[in-house]
Order: C-alpha cells, then sequence, then structure tokens
C-alpha cells in the first residue's frame, strides 16, 4: 500500500472517519429520543472527503461548510462535546445553542460554520481570500458544498469572482448525487460538474470522494498549487450520503439496491483493509481506535446532559455587538 | 467650519476620508473604479487610491456582497456599494440569511464589520424597476442597522459612523438628492447613530421623515405657515435602531403626527411609527395619527403619474391641515 508517507497520519485518517461515523451514530439515536430537534443531515457515508481534506489545511486556512457539516467540523478540531452541545441547544455548545446542527461555527478554528442556505457560503469564502489576498496573507479557504449548489447562482457569481480575481479557494463539491431528494442527471443539464468548473479557466478535476487517500493526495496537490500561485483551485469529489437527507426523509427517491451497492465502499473499512495489508494496522490498533472514539463521544454527551441552558433573559444578546462602537 | 456641498461630493469626502484612514477599507461595487460610480459618488478614487482597494465587481450582487461579509471576517472593512436598492433584492440571501445572523448564529464569536451603501426612491421616471424605496424592508430585519442621510450634513459625516460600527450597517442615499445643495460642518464628528433630530422646532404637528421625504417635508412646514401653522419636523436618520424618544418627546408636546414615507402604505415603515406612537404616546395625541405614503402602484413611468404616485408637498400640507381640522 502506499499511504501518505506518514504512518500517523495514515491512522489519524481512520481515526477522524471512525470518531464522524460513531459521533453521527450517536446523534442519530439521541434525536429519536428527543435529545437533539431541528434538522439533523447526516454525513455518513461521506467522512473520507473531510478527513482527506482537513489532513491537508493548517490552522491559518479557512474552512467554510454547508448543514451537513458534523464530519467538517470534527474533521477541522472542534470538540465533540462542543458540538454534542450545541446540538442540544445548550449555552456551552460551539455557536452557544443559537445555530444548532446546521451552524457549528469555531473562529479560533477558522471554521466559518455551518451556512444552511444552498450556495451561501460561497461568496463568504470568496470574500475570505479576498482579505488574504488584499493583506499578503499565504492562507487558503477551503469551501465546501454540495452539488445542489451547483444550480444556484451564487455558485457560478462565485466562481467567476474567484476566477477573475485570482483568489485562493479551494472549492470543494460533495457530489454525492441527490440534492436532497432530486438526483442529478434531473436537476443539471451537464452532471460533469468538474467541467463546469473548469470553464470558468480554474484547473478542476474529478476524485474518488470513497477513498480517503486519494481525497487527501488531490487535496494536498491543490492547496500546494494554491499558496505557490494564488488563484482558485476545484475539486469534484463523488460520493454517496448512505443515510437519509435528514431524519423526515422517507428515501422515496432511490432504491435500496443503489444504497446497498455504495455501502460496499464505504471508505472506513476500505481504508481500515490497506492498512491492515499494509502492517500499519492489527486488530488491537482497530479496537484502540474503537474505545478511544466511543470514550470521547460518551464524554461529550456527558458533557452535554450536564451543561446548563442560557437564561431566557439572554435571549436577545448578540444580535449587534454590546459595545457598540469599535475604535 | 460649514463648507459648501452637494450631498454627492459631502458622501465623496467621506468615502476618501476612510480610505485614507484606514488600510483595511475597500470599496466594492458594479461601476465604482473606472465609470466613477453610477451616481458619480465615487468619481476618482480608483487613481487616488488603486484599483485593488476601489474595486469594479461583474455584476453579481450576490456573490459580491457574499465577498464583502467574507472579507469583513476576514479583517478588512469593506464598504460595497450596490449601484440601486432595486439590485440589491438580488443580494438578499446574503443580507438578510448572513449579514444579519452571523454574529448571533454563531454564539457571537463573529463580527461582520460592513457597510452597504445603496441609491434607493422615485421621482426620476425611471418606472416600476428602478423606483423602489426599500430602507423599511430592510429596517425589518434585527442584525443590521439602518440609515438614511437626509442632509448634506448626514451625507458626510455618517458613514464615517457606519464603519465605527463592528456590525453591518446599511446607508440609503436617496437618489434625487446626490445634486442637492447644503453645508456639512468640516469639523463635524461621527453621527450618532440611534438618534433623530428635530430639524425645524414648531408647536402645533409634528411632522415625521427620513431621507427623500425629508427635503419635501421640510418643504412643506414652511408652506403651512401661511396656514398660521407651526409644524416641527423630526428627522428620523436611523430606522433601526429607531429613536422612538425623540418622536414621542415631540408628539407629547405637540399632540398631532403626520409621517411622510415615500414607500408603499401596507406594511411601510410608517406603520411602524405610527404604531410606536399609539402604543407609548396614544394619551398624548389630540387627533389621529395620518400618513403620507407612496401610492399602492408600481412606479408609473409618465411624470404627472409618478408625482400623484409620490408624497409632495402640498399633499402633506393638505394632511396637515386635515389633522388640524382646518380641512
Amino acid at each position: 500500500m502506499s499511504g501518505t508517507g506518514d504512518p500517523g497520519r495514515d491512522l489519524s485518517l481512520l481515526r477522524v472517519m471512525v470518531l464522524i461515523r460513531r459521533f453521527e451514530e450517536q446523534a442519530a439515536e439521541l434525536y429519536t429520543q428527543g435529545k437533539i430537534r431541528g434538522f439533523l443531515h447526516l454525513y455518513i457515508g461521506e467522512e473520507a472527503i473531510a478527513a482527506g481534506v482537513l489532513s491537508v489545511l493548517g490552522p491559518e486556512d479557512a474552512v467554510v461548510s454547508t448543514y451537513r457539516e458534523h464530519g467538517h467540523a470534527l474533521a477541522r478540531g472542534v470538540s465533540a462535546a462542543s458540538i454534542m452541545a450545541e446540538m442540544y441547544g445548550k449555552a456551552t455548545g460551539c455557536s452557544g445553542g443559537r445555530g444548532g446542527s446546521m451552524h457549528l461555527f469555531d473562529v479560533a478554528r477558522r471554521f466559518y460554520g455551518g451556512n444552511a442556505i444552498v450556495a451561501g457560503g460561497i461568496p463568504i469564502a470568496v470574500g475570505l481570500a479576498l482579505a488574504d489576498r488584499q493583506l499578503a496573507r499565504k492562507r487558503v479557504t477551503a469551501c465546501f458544498f454540495g452539488e445542489g449548489a451547483v444550480a444556484e447562482g451564487e455558485f457560478h457569481e462565485s466562481m467567476n469572482l474567484a476566477a477573475l480575481w485570482q483568489l485562493p479557494v479551494l472549492f470543494l463539491c460533495e457530489n454525492n448525487f441527490y440534492a436532497m431528494g432530486t438526483a442529478l442527471q434531473r436537476s443539471q443539464a451537464v452532471t460533469d460538474i468538474a467541467s463546469r468548473a473548469a470553464s470558468y479557466g480554474m484547473p478542476s478535476e474529478p476524485v474518488d470522494g470513497m477513498d480517503v487517500l486519494a481525497v487527501a493526495q488531490a487535496a494536498q496537490r491543490a492547496v500546494e498549487a494554491i499558496r505557490a500561485s494564488p488563484g482558485p483551485r476545484f475539486l469534484e469529489l463523488r460520493t454517496y450520503r448512505f443515510r437519509a437527507h435528514s431524519m423526515y426523509d422517507p428515501e422515496l427517491y432511490r432504491s435500496k439496491e443503489e444504497v446497498e451497492r455504495w455501502k460496499k465502499r464505504d471508505p472506513i473499512p476500505a481504508w481500515e483493509a490497506r492498512l491492515r495489508e499494509a502492517g500499519a494496522l492489527d486488530d488491537a490498533g482497530r479496537a484502540r481506535i474503537e474505545s478511544e472514539v466511543a470514550a470521547e463521544i460518551e464524554a461529550a454527551v456527558v458533557f452535554a446532559e450536564r451543561s446548563p441552558w442560557e437564561p431566557t433573559e439572554d435571549l436577545l444578546k448578540d444580535v449587534h455587538t454590546e459595545e457598540g462602537i469599535v475604535a | 467650519m460649514r463648507v459648501r456641498s452637494t450631498y454627492r461630493e459631502a458622501l465623496r469626502v467621506a468615502l476618501r476620508e476612510a480610505l485614507r484612514d484606514d488600510p483595511r477599507v475597500l470599496l466594492l461595487g458594479e461601476d465604482v473604479a473606472f465609470y466613477g460610480g453610477a451616481f458619480a459618488v465615487s468619481h476618482g478614487l480608483h487613481e487616488e487610491f488603486g484599483t485593488e482597494r476601489v474595486r469594479d465587481t461583474p455584476l453579481s450582487e450576490s456573490a459580491f456582497l457574499g465577498a464583502g461579509i467574507g472579507a469583513a471576517l476576514g479583517g478588512l472593512h469593506p464598504i460595497v456599494e450596490v449601484m440601486t436598492v432595486n439590485f440589491s433584492l438580488l443580494a438578499l440571501d446574503q443580507i438578510v440569511n448572513s449579514a444579519a445572523t452571523l454574529r448571533h448564529m454563531s454564539g457571537g464569536q463573529m463580527s461582520v464589520p460592513m457597510v452597504v451603501r445603496m441609491a434607493t426612491g422615485g421621482g426620476r421616471q425611471l418606472a416600476a424597476q428602478h423606483s423602489h424605496s426599500l430602507e423599511g424592508w430592510y429596517a425589518h430585519v434585527p442584525g443590521i442597522k439602518v440609515l438614511a442621510p437626509g442632509t448634506v450634513d448626514d451625507a458626510r459625516w455618517m458613514l464615517p459612523a457606519a464603519l465605527r460600527e463592528p456590525d453591518p450597517v446599511f446607508l440609503f442615499e436617496n437618489a434625487r438628492l446626490y445634486p442637492m445643495e447644503g453645508t456639512y460642518d468640516d469639523a463635524g464628528s461621527p453621527a450618532e447613530i440611534g438618534r433623530a433630530a428635530v430639524r425645524r422646532p414648531g408647536r402645533d404637528v409634528t411632522l415625521i421623515a427620513f431621507g427623500g421625504g425629508l427635503p419635501k417635508t421640510l418643504e412643506a412646514a414652511e408652506t403651512l405657515t401661511a396656514h398660521s401653522v407651526d409644524a416641527e419636523v423630526v428627522d428620523l436618520r436611523t430606522l433601526r435602531p429607531l429613536d422612538a424618544e425623540t418622536i414621542l418627546g415631540s408628539v407629547r408636546r405637540t399632540r398631532r403626527a403626520v409621517i411622510v414615507d415615500e414607500a408603499w402604505r401596507t406594511g411601510s415603515f410608517a406603520a411602524e411609527v405610527a404604531a410606536r406612537i399609539a402604543e407609548e404616546g396614544f394619551y398624548d395625541l389630540e387627533a389621529p395619527i395620518l400618513r403620507i405614503c407612496g401610492a399602492e402602484v408600481p412606479m408609473p413611468y409618465a411624470k404627472h403619474l409618478e408625482d400623484a404616485a409620490l408624497p409632495q408637498p402640498h399633499s402633506i400640507v393638505q394632511a396637515v391641515l386635515r389633522t388640524m381640522g382646518r380641512a
């Protein structure tokens, strides 16, 4: 097996994917218990993308994400406890209980969240990159969105702006082939998304989003290229959502056979097998990851359960800056 | 010292000062650089500050307004010029779903220090798609502040006030006012946001206006002296936050209120002002509150029809005489 070349990083990719998977399984369970409410969009099946892409970013880089962002947040290092508390609506959540599952933010980690309007985060990513360019900082802004966003005007306006101004943005299209319940071929005249990005004059390539190594390597190449010479790059990461769109979706639009077919390409066992084959992982190592992750998630649930509710008197906090004026 | 100036030149002086004093400030918008601004407000500024800081954008309101948000998050202090309020409708997603929400939705982690300027209002025979007065719509949204300069002095001193705010501020410049002549204090200081002004003291009736409605209302007040009516004119200046104290204080003295608003009457900002007076000043009133608003029609092109669709000094005079029991 040819891994990333760094055994520690190879194992970390597995650990991050397992963390995301188990965290979301726990979240789904808590949703059925009524502990988590609102919308809950699970990322299960797509973990290789978050794990792979975020493994190549530095702390100075920025991340802009969507409403299916638990995986991105966890892979960015936002704590499981603060995400769980957020989904409980607790004051200790990563957005103070004001955002919920769809609006996770952690500015200290330059995680600019949690945008639940499809394509709405893309112009913001372009602006973050504009600031970097204007202030001569060698940072990259990674912008995640789904293939549904490609139909939105904001997507096309933003591609043009990023390419026109040669801004350091890495566009990451997570193509899971369904915009909610509408299949790609039922919503897009041209289904080859990478080619559409290329039409704006930016380097663009499709990537197997079920292969964490392929994702990490493609992201590494793209990030290095952007740092060397600012200008946007685009990756179309082909993947599949194993679970329903949200907790309310009876999945009338796709067949069980199709889902099962994709599950055979589950990125976690696939990567695990390659690590075992290379002698980089044994049963004990695998069990250790599982138990560490279980402990982290258990602690997150305990933290969320025990955290206080914000007093209702604070309802109007943080609409405007309290102090008002900056110097 | 009072300096003679047009409203347009006063805005330009404020823009130039902002670009000169703070390297983080940039002006972003359609035709702001080489064209000189659709209303010539930014004329010449790109030659002084370069096209990186006075930056022409493509016609993509949503992307460049969203980029303004991202640039603000990234450490710049953008002034985004949307050519007119009519086109701002193409950027509503970024305004309402992002600019106004990010601070709160992130639990207070994020600030969007951005100023959005746009021309507003009818009265120039530009028909139904170029004559909107939507300041009141924007004032509906918590998370943004809405300013409506109606004097040359406010054109000069509201921008620096807006730039001191850590949150998004919207500046509505009535397009009819750009050539208006007046004076500003060149040793003045940033306007106080959230403070209305009594532009003309009077004893008999309170006329409440803002932006493009202000000069017409002042003219009406002068005409009313011939009818032995001494009208007080309150200029709201800021629609959000609203200075209810000044309004109620004036109504308490005059016991009559007439509100002038060029927008459509139904759901207008005038309705909000009327409701505040009714809620908190009902027992001070000696006559019903009256509103003089735009007619409920998409703006017609023909001049006589457009004149009839907008509040005019004579219609304001008639309304005042009605509330005084003289008509």
